[in-house]
């Protein structure tokens, strides 16, 4: 997975929400969980290592009125990618 | 139970199981032999041929057995490029097209070959354009199948086949699979302006163990195989007679049927996706929902916050047979490369694949439980209210 610039950026204060060992349709329901109790407007990374996560949590976003930013490798190094979803 | 997976492998054809059964009493001999067991024999393969290759608009010369369709559109790449070895090691593949292309692509790689996986749009629709520009000097075949199945959306075939006529270098010749088209919708191998064209009798009514290969004359392809005179000298080994009689007369019973069955099935999928959209929340219905670009048999949807396995499991024992394209119901975990290339959602996917034998009533019990069904798993996964 290449580091995605834009992703990497609004990692930074994002909400995390670590799913990493789960698998779909966990990490979308967990991404849901946290975006209900999260101000429209701030971003949550999803830190998952479900191939599933790559088509799915920018689904979601489509599906329910947020926003995908990209995806890029889990900062702490652990595996897994982050994905950004900017609440809407 | 109620069988919805039509797509993997339809029931056999009444018309089938007669054929075959009178096939295994008078079709057992080797139709290669000079002595009269093996010249009836012969005369039930010519029989057959010459149907299959009737109901394709090819020649009888053009139409060869296999064991499968898989093996068919091994057979078809694989030595579609073989054939065009000294015109360029190139192949030109859609993302969406089924496993067993993509896994001739993947064997023409590590064999050196190069391969450009052509991407699809949100309906699972490659552009004609975008795709005959991915071929160029050096392009020995490129591949596209007739309509995805897994999705059910028609591919612009006869655009693309132009298309790539027209590339620098030299024409490209299209290998066309074919496979969840024939005997659903008309599929004529001149008119796709095809050079190769695969399909499969089990997806037809034909019985499981016969494939059908079409090499258009004027065609370079060389077996990737060892040698054999058989089948033209493009597929080795004894064929399935008994099948391949069974599969020819479904076939033809397929025509006479077809254009009546597709308009009713046609309906009920556009009832499925209606109904779906309109009632189970959170749900995607994917695919091209246009009666038009789309096969008419089969459907697929997807729901967010459902596990796809749980939903298989709650359906089969409301006595509903269907499959799914979710990572959970995958052998290696990953979500089916249709969906993940078209940017759909992969959980909770379910496709419903219709058949002649399905009716009206079916279908209305099978849009009576659903709603119910999805409802209960997002309530049993905890998920948070929407």
């Amino acid at each position: 997975m290449t580091v995605d610039p834009a992703a990497e950026a609004a990692l930074d204060g994002a909400v995390v929400v670590d799913v990493r060992g789960l698998r779909c349709p966990v990490p979308v329901i967990e991404l849901a969980r946290t975006v209900a109790a999260t101000a429209p407007g701030s971003v949550v990374a999803v830190l998952s290592d479900d191939p599933a996560s790559a088509a799915d949590v920018p689904a979601w976003c489509r599906m329910r009125g947020s926003s995908y930013l990209g995806r890029t490798p889990a900062p702490d190094g652990m595996g897994g990618a982050a994905y950004l979803v900017r609440v809407g | 139970m109620t069988y919805l997976d039509a797509a993997s492998a339809a029931p056999l054809h009444p018309v089938a199981r007669e054929a075959l059964l009178a096939a295994l009493d008078d079709g057992w001999a080797d139709p290669a032999r000079l002595y009269g067991q093996a010249r009836r024999a012969r005369l039930l393969l010519d029989t057959a041929r010459e149907a299959v290759a009737t109901a394709l608009g090819a020649r009888p010369d053009e139409v060869s057995f296999t064991s499968s369709g898989t093996t068919a559109a091994h057979l078809a790449v694989l030595g579609g490029l073989a054939g065009r070895r000294r015109a360029g090691r190139g192949l030109v593949v859609s993302a969406v097209e089924h496993s067993c292309v993509l896994a001739a692509a993947e064997a023409f790689e590590a064999d050196g070959g190069t391969v450009t996986r052509v991407g699809v749009n949100r309906l699972g629709r490659v552009d004609p354009e975008k795709f005959a520009a991915a071929a160029g000097p050096g392009t020995a075949l490129a591949s596209l199948m007739t309509a995805s199945h897994e999705v059910g959306t028609t591919q612009p075939v006869y655009e693309v086949a132009r298309a790539l006529r027209k590339v620098a270098g030299g024409p490209v010749p299209l290998h066309v699979d074919a496979a969840q088209s024939v005997g659903r919708v008309p599929v004529d191998v001149v008119g796709l302006g095809a050079a190769l064209l695969t399909a499969s009798a089990h997806k037809w009514g034909g019985p499981p163990g016969v494939g059908v290969l079409v090499v258009r004359t004027g065609t370079r392809w060389r077996s990737p195989l060892p040698d054999d005179e058989r089948e033209g000298g493009r597929v080795p080994g004894p064929t399935n007679l008994p099948g391949i009689v069974a599969a020819a007369a479904s076939l033809q019973a397929r025509l006479g049927e077809m254009a009546d069955e597709a308009g009713r099935l046609s309906a009920l999928v556009a009832r499925i996706r209606a109904r779906v959209a309109a009632e189970v929340p959170d749900v995607e219905v994917v695919g091209d929902g246009d009666p038009s670009g789309r096969l008419p048999h089969l459907v697929t949807l997807s729901c967010l916050y459902v596990e796809g396995e749980a939903l298989l499991g709650e359906l089969d024992r409301a006595g509903f047979a269907v499959s799914s394209g979710s990572s959970c119901t995958s052998s290696n975990l990953e979500p089916s490369h249709v969906l993940a290339s078209m940017g759909v959602l992969t959980s909770g996917n379910v496709r419903i694949s219709l058949h002649r034998d399905v009716t009206e009533a079916d279908v209305a019990r099978l849009l009576d439980v659903l709603p119910g069904i999805v409802e209960r798993l997002r309530r049993t996964a905890g998920v948070p209210g929407r």
